[in-house]
């Protein structure tokens, strides 16, 4: 059973190592949304170290967001999507390994690249190590709602912008929380509450998110 | 063991076929014939899970496929018109995800073998992307070659861009698949000559 | 006898049998809503008393809150039927679901409109981030998805279920969106001056909101019902009851 599990893994790290651009794509997207902001408000200290945990959080939604379609597209059209359909494994666990493979190529490179952004915003070292943190447990959320949306959308016209309208508003929750918790550390009082809830919404989408992405899925190839 | 009763397809807001009623034993082969676009591929589709029927069901060893989908899946292998196939992992690699997906249980070394047997032990190291329609196909049918433990094989076209030889190949190779007790569910447009006696089911009798 | 009560309670989830069900009784819907809104406008702009500190720009809530409650509601029905489609695999909900969805986006954005006038004479502005307004905006973003999703897809099957799928991760979200978005605006804003949150709520008052409640799930009983017929026609055109019904329409004209 873990088997497939593992298989789809390795495979989906073996590809996103063959195409190692994507990853770097994505982490420019990243650094140069994060960048644009300065030039946006003007280049007052006080006022990006106010903006930064927002900047940050936005510019790695954004990030993910664009990365998404990767998700289930190639093996869709490659027909792969019909023959894992077709394993006698149930989908939930291929689709978290597609998933979990799809975190690990985007998110986490974000999060290593992060505390090298707070710099540009003059951010103090506590409020990085919150946002690496509030970085680490929400981004799996965004992954794993993102992997639903993805699915939902697969090989529609259009499916980018669509997948953007769906998820986002989805997104909103764990933005407030994640730039929140660097927000609460700042002010002082502490951002535990926040981590938490993010996550126990980590936990909750871990449990639940696969599921509708794997019927989305069956949906899609139908 | 396959069994389908009733069975009424509907694509976008078409009806393709109804009442289509067809059995397959164990030892038989069985070619899905008819027209361009009478829905041979989508009633291939229903067959083996992929697709929901808009009416009746399919049942296997007497129960209905919704029902005993994990053991369905372990003993039917369907191989689509796609020939499933990621550019950038080389044939070998992408043989071993298909067998491990499958839940085939099959070392590298047999893999090696199938790729060879179908007459891709030269390219099995080379990324997809360079290989020709007709060896794309072949990694695909190359699946056929470590399924002989799977009963049911549900091919779509599978002699479409193959040479002479190797459709005398696969050909003998089906009829070994159903010499010991397996069931050959396809699609061809092409006049293989089997052993096996063939049994032709005309979809366009059901088309609506 | 139990066979008996299944087919009572399940004919008329075929489209077949709601479809001059819909068409009987939407009529009646609609003027059960034309005349609860009299009503209600008539107690909401007449006879409810002029509030003390908001003066008469507050009874525009008469409109506002009815129509927040449901924009709310409509997606929760939606989600509902949008789960009996997949447990149950029934066509009709899907098509519910489908109809539903432009009236609830209809509803917020009049919430959201009725927010705006009466927030720009009491907060000063048009729009604030307040909480309830911010959440009614997302949920209005997950209307708009929700219809391009089911209208990005052709094969109206896909169509469905992908919709359903969409509607029930969207209501278990709503809850949360509206958490953090109340938790967020208590941060960063303070309280607000809320539109439900009228000082002294006088037993008019509460009566012309609770007519025109009745209003809007009227109203939305009666569109979702007309707009569930040309939808059930378009779906079921491959079969033999459609032809039918289309003939005998034709004759008619």
């Amino acid at each position: 059973m873990l088997s497939v599990f593992l298989e789809v893994l390795r495979r989906d790290l073996l590809l996103a190592w063959r195409n190692r651009a994507d990853v770097l794509v994505t982490l420019a997207f990243f650094t140069i949304v994060a960048c644009l902001f300065p030039f946006g408000v003007g280049a007052e200290p006080n006022l990006l170290r106010t903006i930064a945990p927002g900047v940050l959080w936005v510019a790695a939604l954004l990030a993910t967001l664009l990365s998404l379609h990767r998700l289930f597209a190639q093996d869709h059209t490659d027909g792969v999507l019909e023959q894992l359909l077709l394993s006698p494994e149930p989908p939930v666990l291929w689709v978290l390994a597609k998933v979990l493979a799809h975190w690990l190529t985007t998110a986490v490179p974000l999060i290593v690249a992060a505390p090298a952004l707070a710099l540009l915003f003059d951010m103090t070292q506590s409020a990085t190590m919150v946002l690496v943190l509030s970085l680490l447990l929400g981004t799996p959320i965004l992954s794993l709602l993102g992997g639903v949306g993805a699915a939902l959308t697969l090989g529609l016209r259009g499916g980018g912008m669509l997948l953007a309208l769906l998820v986002l508003p989805l997104f909103v929750p764990i933005l407030i929380f994640g730039a929140g918790a660097v927000d609460a550390d700042l002010a002082g009082t502490g951002a535990a509450a926040h981590l938490m809830l993010l996550g126990g919404g980590s936990l909750a989408a871990l449990a639940l998110a696969p599921w509708a992405s794997a019927a989305a899925l069956r949906i899609a190839v139908e | 063991m396959l069994e389908v009763t009733e069975l009424a397809c509907l694509r976008g807001d078409r009806m393709l076929f109804a009442d289509v009623a067809l059995t397959v034993q164990a030892g038989e082969l069985v070619r899905i014939a008819g027209p361009n676009g009478v829905g041979k591929t989508s009633l291939l589709r229903l067959l083996c899970g992929l697709a929901q029927p808009e009416h009746g069901q399919v049942s296997w060893k007497g129960q209905r496929l919704e029902r005993t989908r994990e053991r369905f899946h372990r003993e039917a292998l369907y191989l689509g018109h796609a020939a499933a196939l990621n550019d950038l992992l080389t044939p070998l690699e992408n043989l071993r995800f298909a067998a491990a997906c499958h839940g085939l249980g099959v070392d590298a070394g047999r893999c090696e073998l199938a790729l060879e047997r179908i007459g891709l032990g030269p390219q099995r190291d080379l990324p997809a992307k360079v290989l020709s329609q007709g060896q794309r196909r072949r990694v695909g049918l190359a699946r056929l070659y470590l399924s002989e433990n799977v009963p049911l094989w549900v091919l779509d076209e599978p002699f479409t861009a193959l040479d002479v030889a190797a459709v005398r190949d696969l050909a003998d190779w089906l009829d070994a698949h159903c010499a010991h007790g397996g069931m050959v569910v396809m699609t061809t447009h092409q006049d293989v000559p089997f052993a096996t006696p063939m049994r032709t089911f005309d979809l366009a009798e059901s088309a609506c | 006898m139990e066979t008996g009560q299944r087919f009572s309670l399940f004919r008329y989830a075929a489209p077949q049998q709601f479809y001059p069900l819909a068409g009987r009784l939407a009529p009646w819907f609609a003027a059960a809503a034309v005349v609860f809104t009299l009503i209600g406008l008539y107690l909401g702009f007449f006879v409810a008393p002029t509030d003390a500190v908001q003066g008469e720009v507050y009874r525009v809530i008469f409109i506002h809150v009815p129509a927040a409650w449901m924009s709310m509601f409509v997606y929760l029905i939606m989600a509902f039927w949008s789960a009996v489609g997949i447990v149950f695999n029934t066509r009709l909900s899907a098509m519910m679901a489908q109809a539903l969805a432009p009236t609830g986006a209809m509803f917020c954005f009049v919430a959201l409109w009725t927010g705006a006038l009466w927030g720009r004479p009491t907060w000063g502005a048009y729009w604030v981030w307040d909480a309830r307004l911010t959440s009614q905006l997302l949920l209005l973003f997950l209307y708009f998805g929700f219809m391009a999703l089911t209208r990005a897809i052709e094969d109206p099957r896909r169509a469905d279920k992908a919709g359903a799928i969409l509607a029930l991760v969207g209501a278990i979200n709503v809850p949360i969106i509206y958490f953090s978005v109340k938790w967020w605006n208590t941060l960063h804003q303070g309280a607000s001056v809320s539109l439900t949150k009228a000082p002294s709520m006088a037993t008019t008052m509460l009566m012309a909101m609770l007519v025109m409640a009745l209003a809007a799930w009227a109203y939305t009983i009666a569109v979702v019902l007309w707009r569930v017929r040309p939808l059930i026609l378009e779906r079921e055109r491959h079969t033999e009851w459609v032809g039918d019904v289309l003939e005998t329409s034709e004759a008619r004209a």
